[in-house]
């Protein structure tokens, strides 16, 4: 063995230590992985050997490598070795190792358990440390759950060095294990009040962060965070109280109101830039109510944002938190504008994207242009594509933004969008198209100038198309030529618009294109036809007849399929109308006829909502299958897709007239009978065919003397100007516009949603949209419940913590502390489980004076019969005691037992049993019980009318000390408030008005409100006292829970049986009923215990079966039959609330089942 | 905060701290990635990045560069002065610190930084707590290391 050591410590005389392996990878640049792989060979041999020494510098060299990304995990056992080892040394490095490299996935982390609450309970407090640092880095929920209740003592440790660390860590343990938080928020909310500043912020931080996910449970803490903020000096601690706040707020309105002036305050005194940061995004949102929203204010946070964030590494937060600002106070940000577009020009991208978010949330009808057009300029200077890329998507957002409200001129939007398709390499060609396409088709007043535009981009293809084949914005074309064609009618150079579309250059375009580009040259040819018909021009007719002869073959080849199908198809078409021109027979008409139809913009999802007529079937074939010409409607799914039910158009193939017309009735009827369908006038039957109805559009005033002269592209900036001075002459004739704005509105459809409406800033569009408001099926569910995350790790931490502990919440792991009091007068009941343990105890009870303390508490809650047995004579009595030990509990109940044997026949209740005695109007409740030294506290509650409530308590004790300045506080929950005096804040107790001399009770009341009272309440209390005798006095401390069942908000009310009758006839009333078996009392008292502890009067009674009423004291009414079987009993209830009802209902069942 | 990095300018990492136990597989890409967005930006720019789901928040110290991630909602600014906290802490540690004291003494980095942070919250907030806590480990560990020599290694003492 010696041998062995010797040897061991040798061979450690000559391993390198941490130093040496980080010099040697310095030292081997080159073949670093290699010499590493050495290293770790050398690693593995150092701990094979015993002496831990030599592993620990093993595991740190370890450590070392995991760094630079090797694997360490075959290490984990080595690491746990070294954890455990005695030396501090060793155990530091062997918990840093861990701390780095475990996580769940680590399979011998369970391994650790026991070796980290030996750690815990280490009496050197850097061995707790490092086992708690270590374990916040790794903890899993297996450790979690087994270490909570360690941990949880820790937080009461002598040391604040421990403390600190197990308040923080509790806020890990709580994320594994949620299931904690319950049994040690007590504890964590006294941490709050921690005289150590360490352990208070830690505090402060843990019950912050849980606030912040779940801020409703914490509801109740605000005052006590609210005296935080206003004394703390700590900035640490004051962003996170304000963070809270920050959660808070929202969920009570009134906090809003009292942190606007400490806030302020702050804002104005602090120097700590992230402590104004903070307070400002706090107070943002608070200023949001219309009491406190103070534009000043908001102007004077906004200036102060100005000047302390725009150095530029802050000056992204700046942005940030004008962002926010902006949703609540546009106005005061849009002043700024011109230093937001400066920061357009930042070298920093999410400064710029910042920028152009808070662009998108600052335009109105008034500056939209002047935005536009600076950002125009970067997408210029933009140097990359994805951020042209974004500029350009943020110029279309811009302008199209809540159905293009902020755009008054159309022509300057079209010529923007005809300007953005310069750009070369974007992506988004397809937005802009859909943009075009969807304004022209919305806007009709545009279509004139769009086709114009259009006819443009069409003759300057090769500009666009020419550089790659792939070229994204080569799909404008697409828009473009689907716009000459559907309004071919306003185009001037059909022609020549004509031969464009038919250059050879176009089979270079993608299919879809090209598609598009043989279904609209027909569109247009069948214009032009009409018109060279119309005036008489054979000779130009067949011309054209002949140009698309010509041309199309070069379609017809295409590689698409698509394409090669429609060019076929068309060509046979044109063949035979040449045929026919050479016969001179008139043929426009009815190739125009091909295309007619009216087209209506129509929401996208209306489509879906059009309901199927009784006695339709859709699956069965009307006529033959649809024919080639409908195929038409078909737009290549991968680019429109969302655009296609808008375009949908009804087109007919040539019919006679009368069918025509008789089609036409038809469908009109049907228009007018579906409500979806949206109506472009008031009277379409009239602009029916050919003329597209412009003379019901407000304004539409298309200044033609737009001079369009820059060949091939138009320049929006003119629009700039014409709009200015558009605007001042609208100002004048504004009064007489505002009469006919309003008689429009009368006239228009009401899913309209007219611009006029909301023009605040009184600039009329000048041109009108057919806005169409996105409708959703009506049983659509609101997608609020959507947002939350399912795997979302803080909703486990949803947890109501006004709520009293249930037993089974109680923290699983073994105690600590035993619950015996060893000096206690009155351990005569068995306790076979504490007994064994004592010994122990005594061995530790000299050191432990901090668990003595402990223990006396728990004594305090131990519950002598004595004073019980008095007041049972008189009262009845529920006892509800606080039983935080488990084994205190088992101590109590089997003297419950014990006592109730002896008085049989007096029955003296606990826990809810019930008393015979026909007696008074109260029922007592002992809230909790105190004895030390012989003493006893009964508390008892009783209810009075209106949402407020009183309780009486009665005060007895049963020590030989003198006991004073007595206060009772309870923790309100959100439904029951405690009504204490008035500036007193929540956490105040209130103070008993007398003192006890020994042997002495005495009664106090307290008023509670409630505002709801269908479900019954816990509320968790403590009395603290100072107790005074020969040895001096001490303050103690009793906590106490307040149980507020359903049926304490009965009142018993009389009721007679036709009232009684026209109640339950009444018909509102919700209906439960319960069945309890095993009942052998009489009816008769069955119903007197009914009446006396759920305060009901009996209305009429029958044999065994009978009617009872009560009333709540909100006006509830309560309606019962009791019918008794053999063993059983029914009881059926009716009540106007289904909820109170229920839980009486559950509240008699308990009653019930205990006869 | 979800973790600390602190790198080299050439890209070597020099310390780590996960407040987020995550696979070795997912730390490290996550590491790469962040350490060439942040080695790409120009010294002029703005300490605050926006990254995947969550905020980077990043300083440069001579040739080293502290980098913490947070979540949405927490304060940017807090943060920076949380990572020149710990830069003073290093620095009165150290005894004015450089990028060798961190890389021989990568343990102590580590010790000072879990005695001043855990599990991604601030643990104290002052310093001289901190450093006194560190110290006084020291102290232990000397102890722990004085008495023993070679001989007694031996168990020849």
């Amino acid at each position: 063995m010696a041998l062995k050591m010797v040897k061991g410590s040798i061979d450690r005389m000559f391993d390198k230590n941490l130093q040496d392996l980080v010099r040697g990878i310095r030292n081997h640049k080159e073949d670093e992985a290699k010499y590493i792989s050495q290293c770790i060979d050398e690693i593995k041999q150092e701990l094979k050997q015993d002496n831990i020494a030599v592993k620990a510098n093993a595991v740190c060299k370890l450590t070392y490598l995991q760094m630079l990304g090797y694997d360490i995990s075959w290490a984990a056992f080595n690491i746990i070795e070294v954890m455990s080892a005695s030396k501090f040394t060793f155990k530091r490095i062997g918990y840093l190792a861990a701390s780095q490299c475990f996580h769940e996935g680590t399979d011998v982390i369970m391994l650790t358990t026991n070796q980290i609450r030996k750690d815990l309970s280490s009496p050197n407090q850097y061995d707790t440390g490092v086992a708690l640092t270590g374990l916040s880095c790794f903890v899993t929920p297996d450790l979690a759950r087994d270490l909570a209740n360690d941990i949880m003592t820790l937080m009461s440790h002598t040391k604040p060095y421990i403390r600190k660390k197990a308040v923080l860590i509790m806020y890990k343990v709580f994320l594994k294990y949620p299931e904690s938080l319950r049994p040690a928020f007590p504890r964590l909310k006294e941490k709050l009040e921690d005289p150590d500043p360490g352990v208070q912020s830690a505090a402060v931080n843990v019950i912050c962060e849980l606030a912040r996910r779940n801020p409703k449970n914490y509801l109740s803490l605000a005052p006590l965070f609210f005296k935080l903020m206003t004394s703390s000096t700590n900035n640490w601690v004051l962003i996170k109280i304000i963070k809270l706040f920050g959660a808070l707020t929202p969920l009570e309105p009134r906090l809003g109101k009292k942190l606007i002036e400490p806030l302020t305050n702050l804002i104005h005194s602090t120097s700590a830039m992230s402590l104004l940061y903070e307070c400002v995004n706090t107070v943002i949102p608070i200023l949001k109510s219309p009491v406190l929203a103070r534009n000043n204010t908001v102007f004077l946070y906004v200036e102060k944002l100005y000047f302390v964030f725009f150095p530029p590494t802050v000056k992204y937060l700046g942005l940030l938190a004008m962002s926010k600002i902006l949703k609540t106070h546009p106005k005061s940000v849009q002043s700024h504008k011109d230093l937001i577009l400066q920061c357009l020009d930042d070298k920093d991208e999410s400064i710029r994207l910042r920028a152009l978010d808070l662009l998108y949330g600052m335009v109105s009808k008034k500056n939209l242009m002047e935005i536009v057009k600076k950002l125009m300029i970067h997408v210029d200077k933009a140097e990359g594509t994805t951020y042209r890329d974004e500029l350009l998507t943020k110029i279309i957002d811009i302008c199209s933004q809540s159905n293009y409200q902020y755009i008054t001129n159309f022509e300057w939007y079209i010529s923007i969008l005809v300007e953005l398709t310069r750009l070369e390499g974007t992506r988004h060609g397809h937005l802009i198209a859909a943009q075009m396409l969807d304004v022209a088709i919305r806007v009709k007043a545009i279509r004139k100038f769009a086709v114009s535009q259009m006819a443009m981009l069409l003759d300057n293809a090769h500009l666009i198309a020419s550089n790659t084949q792939r070229n994204g914005i080569c799909e404008v074309l697409y828009a473009a030529a689907w716009i000459c064609g559907e309004f071919s009618d306003h185009l001037e150079e059909s022609n020549q618009t004509l031969e464009a579309m038919l250059r050879p250059k176009v089979t270079t375009l993608p299919g879809h294109i090209q598609a598009v580009y043989v279904q609209n040259m027909v569109k247009l040819y069948a214009s032009i036809l009409q018109q060279k018909e119309q005036a008489g021009e054979k000779e130009a007719a067949q011309e054209i007849t002949q140009l698309m002869i010509d041309r199309l073959p070069q379609f017809v080849q295409s590689a698409d399929l698509e394409v090669q199908e429609r060019a076929s198809c068309i060509l046979q078409l044109i063949k035979y109308i040449q045929k026919l021109q050479i016969k001179e027979v008139p043929v426009a008409e009815e190739v125009i006829a091909l295309f007619a139809g009216e087209l209506n913009p129509v929401a996208p999802k209306a489509q879906k909502k059009v309901p199927v007529p009784e006695g339709l079937d859709l699956d069965a074939w009307i006529n033959e299958p649809p024919s080639d010409s409908e195929s038409e409607d078909e737009k290549p799914r991968t680019i429109f897709h969302d655009e296609e039910q808008r375009h949908s158009r009804h087109r007919q193939p040539e019919i006679d007239e009368e069918e025509l017309a008789r089609r036409r009735e038809v469908r009109k009827q049907e228009q007018a009978n579906n409500p979806f369908y949206i109506k472009s006038s008031p009277s379409p039957q009239k602009q029916y065919q050919d003329t597209p109805g412009v003379e019901h559009i407000p304004v539409v005033q298309i200044d033609l003397s737009v001079p369009l002269k820059v060949p091939g592209m138009p320049m929006s900036d003119q629009y700039v100007k014409l709009e200015e001075e558009r605007r001042h002459k609208q100002k004048l004739e504004k009064d007489k516009k505002k009469k006919k704005q309003k008689k429009e509105k009368k006239g228009k459809h009401r899913r309209h949603n007219s611009l006029h409406t909301e023009s605040d800033e009184d600039i009329a569009p000048a041109q009108h949209v057919d806005i169409i408001t996105e409708e959703m099926p009506e049983n659509a569910l609101p997608s609020d419940e959507d947002d939350k995350d399912p795997n979302d790790p803080y909703k486990a931490l949803d947890i109501d913590l006004d709520k009293p502990l249930a037993d089974s919440e109680k923290l699983p792991v073994q105690r600590h502390r035993n619950a015996e009091n060893l000096k206690s007068p009155d351990t005569e009941a068995p306790l076979v489980g504490k007994k064994s343990k004592k010994p122990k105890k005594k061995e530790k009870k000299h050191k432990e004076k901090e668990r003595e303390k402990e223990k006396k508490k728990e004594r305090e809650k131990k519950v002598t019969e004595e004073g019980k047995k008095v007041k049972s004579s008189k009262h009845r009595k529920k006892k509800h005691k606080k039983e935080k030990e488990e084994k205190s509990k088992d101590k109590k109940k089997s003297k419950k037992k014990h006592h109730h044997s002896e008085e049989e026949p007096a029955e003296s209740v606990q826990n809810g049993t019930l008393d015979d005695e026909p007696l008074p109007v109260r029922n007592w409740a002992a809230l909790a019980s105190l004895e030390k030294g012989g003493g006893t506290y009964d508390i008892q509650g009783n209810l009075q009318n209106d949402s407020q409530v009183t309780v009486s308590v009665i005060f007895e004790n049963k020590s030989t000390s003198f006991l004073k300045s007595m206060e009772l506080n309870v923790l309100d929950s959100l439904n029951a408030k405690m009504l204490r005096p008035e500036g007193s804040s929540v956490h105040d107790g209130i103070p008993v008005p007398f003192q006890l001399p020994p042997g002495i009770s005495n009664e106090a009341q307290f008023v509670f409100t409630l505002q709801s009272i269908v479900m019954a309440q816990k509320l968790k209390g403590t009395l603290s006292f100072i107790v005074k005798n020969d040895n001096g006095s001490t303050h103690e401390k009793l906590d106490f829970k307040l149980h507020f069942s359903c049926a304490s908000y009965l009142i018993t009310t009389p009721c007679y049986s036709d009232a009684f009758a026209k109640l339950l006839e009444s018909g509102d009333l919700h209906m439960s009923s319960i069945k309890v078996d095993g009942i052998s009392i009489s009816f008769q008292h069955l119903l007197a215990k009914i009446c006396f502890y759920h305060h009901f009067s009996v209305v009429e009674r029958v044999d065994s079966c009978a009617s009872m009423y009560s009333r709540s004291i909100q006006g509830h009414h309560v309606c019962l039959l009791v019918k008794k079987g053999e063993n059983s009993v029914s009881v059926d209830g009716k009540c106007n609330d289904s909820t109170l009802l229920s839980n009486l209902l559950d509240e008699m069942k308990e009653t019930l089942s205990k006869c | 905060m979800r973790f600390m990095l602190l790198f080299s300018r050439q890209g070597k990492l020099r310390l780590q701290k996960w407040y987020l136990a995550s696979s070795e597989k997912e730390k490290k890409k996550m590491v790469r990635e962040l350490m060439q967005v942040v080695l790409a930006r120009k010294p002029k720019m703005c300490s605050f990045l926006e990254w995947r789901d969550l905020k980077v928040v990043y300083k440069r110290y001579a040739s080293l560069y502290f980098c913490c991630a947070i979540e949405g909602q927490d304060n940017e600014l807090i943060t920076l002065e949380l990572i020149h906290r710990y830069v003073e802490l290093l620095d009165k540690y150290f005894g004015s610190v450089c990028e060798l004291d961190i890389i021989f003494n990568f343990e102590k980095a580590y010790f000072i930084l879990d005695e001043f942070l855990m599990g991604g919250e601030i643990q104290d907030t002052s310093k001289k707590s901190v450093l006194k806590a560190i110290e006084q480990a020291d102290l232990l560990q000397e102890e722990d290391e004085s008495p023993r020599s070679v001989l007694e290694e031996m168990g020849l003492a």
